[in-house]
């Protein structure tokens, strides 16, 4: 076996507990309970052999990372491991003093997470009142001169409301906005009848960021993350299964992405029982899905194999219950039907047409 | 590039690393880096002794004599500038 690549990144899971409980949450249905996460001992080590391993950045994410007390100590492991450190949250927990003290114990930026541009709507989509605590958030991160990434998970509730959205994470003083099309895993794949937009939505949406794109000539940065149900292409999964990065869950469960965990046979390694070197060097889970050899027709003499590794093999499971078989979003795939079927709305409830009126969410909770 | 950007460099510049960005030594790959919110850069050549120079302290003049007399020989009064003027649409440096 060829050594593996070092990995470049970690997404620390600190914790499953969040104030929010978005739908469209990617964190699996089963979530972590708090009594099961990782010490500030267990973290401090594991930012430790992250750098050791080659790691140089981490998103320090969750659930909501503020939740955890010892926050600052983390971050500090981290950079004293050489290790570049964002923090992602909701804005929620976020003030003054806290911010003050993460900076001083080195973090380097921020992305928060935004729902939609109407305080109102926001509210209603993350199932709980944090809009204004979002928008305090942002001026805190701008007053530290820290950079500031909103990012803003796109479905049939906000796809119309795109251009405001947009508005209002200038008008917060971001550096790079991210558009990111529900990737249908963990509870969005629960609540896909409602998030799953139209493809009129969908059209309408690409020609404002293209008219914001054009106004703005690359001074922030406006990022579109595929919708993969609609475009008929796999999306190359995380650069690779094992190739860039690494996910630690809350509990130490290491996992190549963190929909990963939805997958039943997969036996992940744990850093209670294991190195991370080991993990990602020599763990069934991490060798399971790495390089060519455990594709299948038609990906295996396909000529994108190498650019998108057959995409997502979370997917693959979700949708087909094979991990192994190419991903449904991709139009070459023998099951892409399934896909089909509910993007021209044959196969969902309420067609295809305008968008169905909005809620009647699964609210993401624990014990859901 | 369109529309509004950074504009010419301005006179009398000392640029400086924005702080988004940091620039590491990597030890595991031997390389130098320029890690940023969502991605790392892997420097190639002298950029990250270029860069190493750009602390907010030193105008262009003087850290393209320091670089000249650390690489004699080297086309430094061209290309320092221009790479420097690329960084600084980037929006790496300031
Ligand atoms: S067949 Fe496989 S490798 Fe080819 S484009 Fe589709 S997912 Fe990618
Ligand atoms: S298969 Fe998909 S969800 Fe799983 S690791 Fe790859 S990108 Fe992530």
């Amino acid at each position: 076996m060829t050594a593996a690549p070092r990995p470049w990144a970690l997404l620390a899971e600190l914790t499953h507990g969040c104030p929010l409980h978005c739908p469209y949450c990617s964190n699996p249905l089963e979530l972590v309970r708090r009594a099961r996460e990782l010490s500030t001992a267990e973290w401090t080590e594991v930012m430790r052999q992250a750098g050791e391993l080659g790691v140089v950045h981490t998103h320090l994410s969750g659930g909501e990372p503020l939740l955890r007390g010892d926050l600052a100590e983390i971050v500090t492991a981290a950079e004293s491991a050489g290790i570049y450190t964002q923090l992602v949250t909701s804005g929620v927990g976020l003030d003054g003093a806290r911010l003050t003290t993460l900076t001083a114990a080195g973090l380097r930026s921020v992305q928060l997470s935004l729902q939609h541009a109407d305080p109102a709507a926001s509210d209603r989509i993350a199932g709980h009142r944090s809009y204004a605590a979002k928008e305090r958030a942002a001026a805190l991160v701008r007053a530290a001169g820290l950079p500031l990434g909103i990012n803003v998970v796109l479905h049939r509730d906000n796809l119309d409301a795109l251009d405001a959205v947009i508005q209002r994470g200038l008008d917060w003083g971001a550096d790079r906005i991210e558009l990111a099309n529900t990737q249908f895993y963990g509870w969005a794949l629960r609540n896909r009848d409602v998030l799953l937009p139209t493809r009129d939505q969908l059209d309408r949406a690409r020609d404002t960021v293209q008219r914001w794109r054009d106004r703005l000539g690359g001074a922030t940065d406006l990022v579109w993350v595929v919708p993969d149900y609609f475009d008929g292409v796999a999306k190359p999964c995380m650069g690779g299964w094992g190739a860039v990065s690494l996910t630690v869950a809350p509990d130490g469960t290491v996992l190549p992405c963190p929909a990963a965990a939805s997958l039943p046979d997969l036996d992940p390694p744990n850093v209670r029982d294991h190195s991370l070197e080991w993990a990602w060097d020599h763990s069934g889970a991490f060798n399971r899905y790495r390089g060519e050899e455990w594709m299948r027709e038609p990906c295996r003499t396909c000529s994108r194999r190498a650019a998108d590794f057959g995409g997502c093999r979370c997917q693959a499971y979700a949708l087909t219950g094979d991990a192994a078989r190419t991903d449904p979003a991709c139009a070459l795939s023998p099951d892409h039907g399934v896909i089909r079927a509910l993007t021209t709305g044959t196969g969902r409830p309420g067609g295809a047409g305008d968008p169905a009126p909005t809620g009647g969410y699964a609210y993401r909770k624990p014990g859901g | 590039m369109t529309g509004p950007g950074p504009g010419p460099a301005p006179a009398g510049w000392r640029p400086a690393l924005s702080p988004a960005v940091s620039l590491r030594h990597d030890r595991v790959r031997d390389a130098d880096l320029l890690v940023l919110p969502e991605r790392v850069v892997v420097l190639r050549g002298s950029a990250a002794k270029i860069l190493g120079l750009c602390d907010g302290d030193r105008d262009l003049d003087t850290i393209v004599a320091e670089l000249r007399s650390r690489f004699p020989g080297a086309p430094v009064a061209e290309d320092v500038p221009a790479f420097l003027d690329r960084m600084r649409t980037q929006g790496w440096v300031r």
